[in-house]
């Protein structure tokens, strides 16, 4: 899975290019910006539950999308003296794993996660586009904007915590591609499909 | 009236910690804080860019709120299908925007998050438009006022201008706080609904008079002395003091495209446009007064027997004394490139703020289409009425009285 030219990849700072390959790959997930059909009502809260417990999230929110895939990110804080081990997140919308984005070969790819997500005792640990993050596999029914999703969190020792992410029309980088640099390279395809897969 | 606060030091830093987006760029070059929160930018941005109107209450900010030097209004038209929940949605997803920027804080998955850090007084103020309440099957909450207003004569009304669901009003002492928020605001809006128009204006900018003062539009007049003043005859003007939850503590607001021509203003003569409006240029004083807010006389008459104050004068044909009667009045110029010939594009974007169109409004604009010499240099080009909802409190959201 690669989805930028080498011409870009020399220009970039490393940064940014992994926002742009990923945020391309979501982007194509399903369009953000059709007409909704809406179902959910309107919610009180958009934010974290403030009552989690293992960590305290802030900020979650979920590539609004139609089908197929799409991610959740925000700010993971452990604000106690051990590590905090994020093996598992699960949604009633799809299967999920636990990406992480890496230079494999000369070439920014998102792969599982091995081991999980740590988080250090006494930091903080960022999901964001272009990084960490957690990757969901088959939307069941579209995730609209405005939409609040509710995930679990699964820890290395047992625990689970819940928090609501709020769906957000993102399109990420995508229209940083200005022709002939970082469109996909011959035979390389950028349908989401392919660009969101695991690369290992 | 005014309830600024300083956004500290501390806070900007704050800002942007919690900002998720915020933190790509500071996480990856090792630093824990902004990229650019120096000493020497802290105590810059406690002159301007720091400054911070409060979001959430009673009433909406934007409206009584001290005027900020730049201004977006954006109407959005609602797409096929966006209903009572979706609408909910969408004002959800904007309420968040809102409550964050205006607070110097980054919009959630905000992609320029180092754009959110410097509010400027930024408020943003939704108003919904006729079309909104339809869309949602509450039409039996729409303001009785909040409607298309009667065609006047000297209306030469273009589509391009006029109309709208739902408002978005962006207000800020910077120009690159507005242009963000409205960059935040339209892409949240884009699932729900088109972008019908952008009116995009200008005041002072901050420091350049005093705060208070009667601001000048591209005539050279002062423009909005009679407006009531701050406490509690702005308050009388404003807001709805009663009724359900989704009419106390609203207002409404007219907004119009008023072209001024330049080129036909430039044929008269200093006494002739003190005339016309019924005030002096320099001092704003009636013209049988020595100070702006001195009350003009109508009935004083010079040598000849005529009225020293022409009762086709702007001033004669706007006058109101009595605060449920006055209007708030919250310009912005604006001033568009000139033709190849160098005639000027200039105009205002009037806007008219009352708890009742009918009532306030309607009385004042009635008077200066019949008869109001000022309509010989200037024309309605654009014309748009909207609901402004209560405000929220943290959690809640812009419009939950309306459509929850």
């Amino acid at each position: 899975m690669r989805t930028t030219s080498p011409n870009a990849s020399r220009r970039r700072s490393a940064a940014i290019l992994v926002a742009a390959i990923l945020t391309v790959g979501v982007a194509g997930c399903g369009s953000s910006d059709s007409p909704s059909t809406a179902q959910a009502g309107p919610s009180a809260s958009a934010s974290a539950n403030p009552d989690a417990g293992v960590l305290d999230i802030r900020d979650p929110w979920v590539k609004a999308a139609d089908k197929g895939m799409t991610a959740a990110f925000g700010t993971l804080v452990n604000d106690g003296d051990t590590d905090v081990t994020v093996t598992s997140a699960t949604t009633s919308l799809s299967p999920m794993e636990l990406h992480e984005m890496a230079v494999k070969d000369g070439k920014m790819v998102m792969r599982q996660k091995q081991g999980g997500i740590v988080i250090k005792a006494r930091s903080t640990h960022a999901l964001e586009p272009g990084g960490d993050h957690l990757m969901l596999m088959n939307l069941i029914k579209p995730v609209q904007a405005g939409d609040e999703l509710t995930v679990t969190l699964t820890f290395a020792d047992g625990r689970t915590q819940q928090f609501r992410a709020v769906a957000k029309p993102f399109t990420g980088a995508q229209e940083s591609y200005a022709p002939g640099h970082g469109e996909p390279m011959p035979g390389m395809s950028a349908t989401p499909e392919m660009s969101m897969s695991p690369a290992s | 009236m005014s309830r600024r606060g300083l956004l500290t030091g501390g806070a900007l830093a704050a800002g942007g910690a919690l900002a998720g987006g915020a933190t790509i760029a500071a996480t990856r070059a090792g630093r824990t804080g902004p990229p650019s929160a120096t000493a020497a930018d802290a105590t810059l941005a406690a002159t301007v860019g720091g400054l911070v109107e409060p979001f959430h209450g009673a009433r909406q900010a934007g409206v009584a709120t001290e005027p900020q030097a730049h201004a977006s209004f954006v109407a959005l038209t609602l797409r096929a299908g966006v209903d009572r929940a979706a609408l909910g949605r969408m004002l959800r997803l904007l309420t968040d925007d809102a409550a964050r920027l205006t607070q110097g804080r980054p919009a959630l998955a905000d992609t320029e998050a180092e754009l959110g850090l410097l509010p400027a007084r930024l408020t943003v103020t939704f108003g919904f438009g006729p079309g909104l309440y339809r869309a949602a099957g509450v039409d039996d909450r729409r303001p009785a006022s909040v409607t298309d207003l009667p065609s006047f004569r000297i209306d030469r009304l273009q589509p391009a201008w006029s109309g709208g669901d739902l408002l978005l009003q962006i207000c800020a002492d910077d120009a690159i706080s507005v242009a963000h928020a409205q960059r935040v605001l339209i892409k949240d809006s884009r699932p729900f609904a088109t972008v019908r128009w952008v009116q995009q204006g200008f005041r002072r900018s901050p420091g350049v008079e005093p705060g208070g003062h009667t601001q000048r539009n591209l005539f050279g007049q002062l423009d909005g002395t009679a407006n009531p003043r701050p406490g509690a005859p702005m308050d009388t003007a404003l807001w709805v003091a009663d009724g359900p939850a989704w009419l106390r503590d609203s207002t409404t607001v007219v907004l119009r495209r008023i072209s001024m021509n330049m080129e036909t203003w430039d044929l008269l003569g200093r006494t002739d446009r003190e005339l016309a409006v019924g005030r002096r240029l320099d001092t704003g004083a009636p013209l049988t007064g020595s100070a702006e807010h001195d009350e003009p006389d109508f009935a004083a008459t010079d040598a000849d027997g005529l009225t020293v104050i022409p009762d086709f004068s702007h001033l004669t044909r706007a006058h109101v004394t009595d605060d449920r009667l006055k209007i708030l009045r919250r310009p912005y110029n604006y001033d568009g490139v000139p033709t190849a010939e160098g005639h000027a594009d200039s105009g205002l974007i009037f806007t008219s703020y009352q708890a009742d169109i009918a009532r306030q409004f309607l009385p004042i604009q009635r008077r200066l289409a019949d008869r109001d010499l000022l309509n010989e240099w200037t024309t309605p080009i654009g014309s748009a009425v909207f609901a402004i909802p209560p405000g929220c409190q943290p959690g809640g959201w812009i419009g939950e009285q309306v459509l929850g």
